[in-house]
């Protein structure tokens, strides 16, 4: 048998996987607080997805409306996650979000600027005060930026391009390390570290479309589950209605809502300006009823009713869904956007001109000439590990988490703004909570042998069979199921039949091969990402089966509405007996924790 | 539109490679990153390349397109000349496999420069205003691609060089702390001495090649050129140094902070 003697090791204090956001913040935090700490992280520093993000950070700095204040931050976090979120992380999150922001700055930040020179704060859906501090639409950039710099002039060693796969316990079920590769050699490493705070983002590689990078294959969800964590919320994935489907150019790629409310309508493969057919009864007084009377709307507000393009976005998402299911979608699974046959070129580029720059550079699509070929993207989860909200804990000892692969902040809906504020937030706080462990912790850190060896044989395994499945291929197909039978739109049926192409799927994982050996090779790092992808595609399509109701992210036609009684529920996944991929995943439902009567009167008192 | 495209992709790793000819269907509207993940997909599940965002904002696929530095995700096949693309890795780098390159030189460089360091805030916060802080904003747009560094005809093809030159990126990197409105560190020596401002002769390679459009050239490196003249070079800043004493920190005192 091989021994660890035979691997790279390193042995540190903490160690922070995922460099986003959120692991580098919480590196900084443990390293300021003087301990040993590690970064590491799957592609080179800088280039995660965090850098994606657009619009800013929310913080109620009130540096434009003096009336804002944490609490209003608070309540329209909570009203946007639909009750569902963890209190006291909304809570510690709408305090602590000017801080970080003034951090960011006393780092070298260069937000936005007010007449009077404080930090520009701009307007955002479903925040009640322009509360996003920004860098034009880069914000997440400059954040990340400003972060690795900051960790890179603390010193914090960084190891990039190395791929976690899985984390280690010791005898008495502490999280130990970790064990994983060098993209660049293929040689596998381990790490033995007093606390693990994993920060490793999102899932939605899962899905077929998506506008997360190859990395957000869900590591960090899985591997906590795998070490004992539970899970939380997994059914609560956000999408965005209108992504690109076609080209694969800008596939994944957003349309801003602003298209349709400039004049852009919905059409299927017939021509057909389908969103008529879908006006639900509660809509049903205050949207259009003819074209006729919808195209008036842009010029007389007064005297005509919305047009029914513009319902919520569940309503146009759960139409679209319908139009490609029932046949008359366009060719490539979406439905078509046209605003070239609705306005005039130079209005399309006088109003979107981002959106149109952005399209024709990088698709050659002009959209002042043709239609867009739209449809529901996956963009963010809600759901994930489950935490202390002061300290980032897992359920499991020595484990922490922090952003995206945390769970409870956002509840069933995140709003746009809330994701960077909540990386500064608590990636802060777990590596202050992975610190505090980490001094605390008595006895020696050990990993087992034997345990690395079993995750090493898995792992190399696809590269010893002379045949088997691509990775490719059982890639497209768990996105393409993932996409149908769990999207934007769920019913009971399809969740069950995806339940099952999934086992199907697992099979096939078992035999995927790859050649090519196993220096910087994508087939063989697909291959090692796919075990997380069916553990998290899994526990999303168990959480969304058990939560029978409709609520922010998670919509079932089945039960179109909300349940009051689930609205008390979060279901939380765990895999009880251990296994891995092939583990049997439990659901269990529990009751969410009691807001105290303080912040439960600030909902009272707006409605 | 042609039916087929053929693209040549360099293969290889540290001991050498070639062009290798990959001819698939043509679709519309796609960029070379997207025929390389088709290759990938159905051809070679083993030709390596780096990428993220795939939207132009994170800098991992930068490649050298038909001999031409440019993210493989932000050029359209349409916008090629007919024939087939040639993909080759960064030439200024040493190469892991295929189309990836270790860039550790520029994690290396960005270890040597100095810390951004302001002065405690006022009360009430730091304040700037907008138009003060725009041309750090500009340099603050980079995205990290190391397209800049890879054109640069100091280190290209010069090995010999690096240890002695921070490149492009760097420039613009100091640059930006040196038009902070609240960095406290005077980093004009630094620059000149070990940064290697000197040996960059402005031909705009870097300018031309960034896909953020920064003016690397005229907006970073000639003022910082400028500065380092004012600094080093000015006989009445010079006397003025010795009557008033120093604002800024030195160098060595910068290095420490």
């Amino acid at each position: 048998m091989t021994t660890l003697a035979e691997y790279e090791s390193h042995d540190f204090d903490v160690i922070v996987i995922g460099a986003g956001g959120a692991g580098l913040r919480a590196a900084i935090e443990a390293h300021e607080r003087g301990l040993r700490t590690a970064l590491v992280c799957k592609s080179l520093l800088g280039k995660a997805h965090t850098v994606m993000a657009e619009g800013g950070v929310a913080a109620a700095m009130g540096n434009v409306w003096a009336e804002d204040n944490w609490k209003v931050h608070f309540r329209d976090t909570m009203r946007g996650g639909k009750m569902l979120n963890n209190w006291r992380m909304a809570e510690l999150h709408a305090q602590e979000a000017p801080d970080r922001v003034l951090e960011l700055e006393a780092w070298g930040a260069l937000f936005d600027r007010t007449k009077d020179g404080r930090i520009l704060q701009r307007d955002f859906g479903g925040h009640r005060y322009a509360r996003l501090a920004h860098v034009g639409d880069r914000t997440g950039l400059e954040l990340i930026r400003t972060l690795q710099q900051r960790a890179v002039s603390l010193g914090i060693e960084v190891f990039m391009e190395c791929k976690i796969l899985s984390l280690l316990t010791d005898p008495e079920g502490r999280v130990s390390g970790a064990v994983g590769y060098w993209r660049a050699t293929g040689e596998f490493v381990t790490f033995t570290a007093k606390a693990v705070v994993v920060a490793s983002g999102g899932v939605g590689k899962s899905w077929k479309y998506t506008s997360n990078s190859w990395e957000s294959t869900g590591d960090g969800h899985a591997m906590a589950l795998w070490a004992g964590a539970d899970l939380i919320d997994m059914e609560a994935v956000q999408f965005h209605p209108t992504g690109m489907v076609w080209p694969l150019s800008v596939r994944g790629i957003l349309v801003t809502e602003g298209v349709r409310g400039d004049g852009g309508v919905l059409r299927n493969s017939e021509g057909q300006r389908f969103m008529f057919n879908y006006v639900a009864d509660m809509f049903r007084a205050e949207t259009a009823e003819t074209e006729e009377e919808a195209d008036r709307w842009y010029e007389d507000h007064a005297g005509a009713r919305r047009p029914p393009e513009l319902l919520p976005r569940d309503e146009v998402a759960r139409s679209i869904n319908a139009e490609v299911k029932g046949g008359r979608g366009s060719p490539h699974g979406g439905v078509f956007l046209d605003i070239a046959s609705r306005r005039s070129a130079e209005y399309i580029r006088r109003r979107l001109p981002s959106m149109y720059h952005q399209f024709m550079e990088l698709a050659g699509v002009d959209i002042t000439a043709e239609a867009m070929e739209v449809g529901p993207t996956c963009h963010y989860i809600m759901g994930g590990v489950r935490v202390d909200a002061d300290t980032g804990a897992a359920t499991v000892p020595g484990l922490f988490a922090a952003g995206e692969v945390a769970g409870g902040m956002h509840g069933s809906n995140r709003l746009g703004g809330n994701s960077l504020s909540d990386l500064l937030v608590f990636g802060r706080r777990a590596g202050a909570g992975a610190a505090d462990y980490a001094e605390g912790r008595t006895g020696t850190v050990g990993i087992a042998d034997a345990e690395v060896a079993e995750v090493v044989k898995a792992a190399i395994e696809p590269l010893t069979r002379e045949e088997g499945e691509n990775p490719y291929d059982v890639q497209r197909d768990l996105q393409e199921t993932m996409q149908t039978l769990v999207g934007i739109i769920r019913t009971g049926p399809e969740l069950d039949e995806a339940l099952e192409k999934l086992d199907e799927l697992r099979e096939r994982t078992h035999r995927v091969a790859v050649r090519g050996g196993a220096v910087y090779n994508p087939g063989w790092n697909l291959a090692t990402d796919l075990p997380a992808m069916l553990t998290v595609s899994r526990c999303v399509t168990l959480g969304a089966r058990e939560r029978k109701e409709s609520r922010g992210g998670h919509t079932r036609d089945d039960f179109p509405k909300a349940d009051p009684e689930l609205g008390k529920i979060n279901f939380v996944l765990s895999e009880p007996a251990g296994g891995g991929m092939d583990g049997d995943v439990k659901v269990t439902p529990e009751s969410i924790p009691q807001m105290p009567p303080e912040l439960a009167e600030l909902f009272e008192e707006a409605s | 539109m042609p039916d087929d495209v053929v693209m040549a992709v360099w293969r290889g790793d540290p001991t050498g490679g070639d062009f290798e000819e990959y001819q698939l269907p043509a679709q519309e509207g796609e960029v070379v990153l997207d025929v390389i993940h088709r290759i990938q997909a159905s051809q070679a599940p083993d030709l390596a390349c780096r990428w993220n965002c795939k939207a132009g904002k994170c800098g991992s696929c930068s490649a050298e397109i038909n001999g031409r530095p440019r993210l493989m995700c932000m050029t359209r096949m349409d916008q090629l000349p007919e024939g087939p693309v040639t993909v080759a890795p960064m030439r200024t780098f040493p190469i892991i496999r295929d189309l990836v390159t270790d860039v550790a030189f520029n994690f290396e460089v960005a270890k040597t420069v100095p810390a951004f360091h302001p002065a405690p805030p006022p009360e009430g916060g730091y304040r700037m205003q907008q138009v003060d802080i725009e041309r750090g904003q500009e340099f603050r747009k980079c995205i990290e691609c190391f397209m800049c560094q890879d054109v640069c005809h100091v280190i290209r093809d010069h090995e010999e060089n690096k240890p002695a030159y921070a490149g492009p990126r760097f420039f613009i990197r100091y640059a930006e702390l040196e038009m902070h409105p609240l960095d406290t560190n005077d980093r004009r020596e630094l620059v000149r001495q070990k940064a290697g401002l000197g040996l960059c002769n402005i031909t705009k390679c870097c300018t031309e090649v960034c896909p953020e459009h920064i003016k690397i050239t005229d907006n970073a490196i000639i003022p910082m050129k400028e500065r380092v003249v004012d600094a080093s070079y000015d006989p009445v800043a010079w006397l003025g140094r010795k009557v008033l004493g120093r604002k800024k920190a030195t160098p060595a005192e910068a290095l420490d902070r």
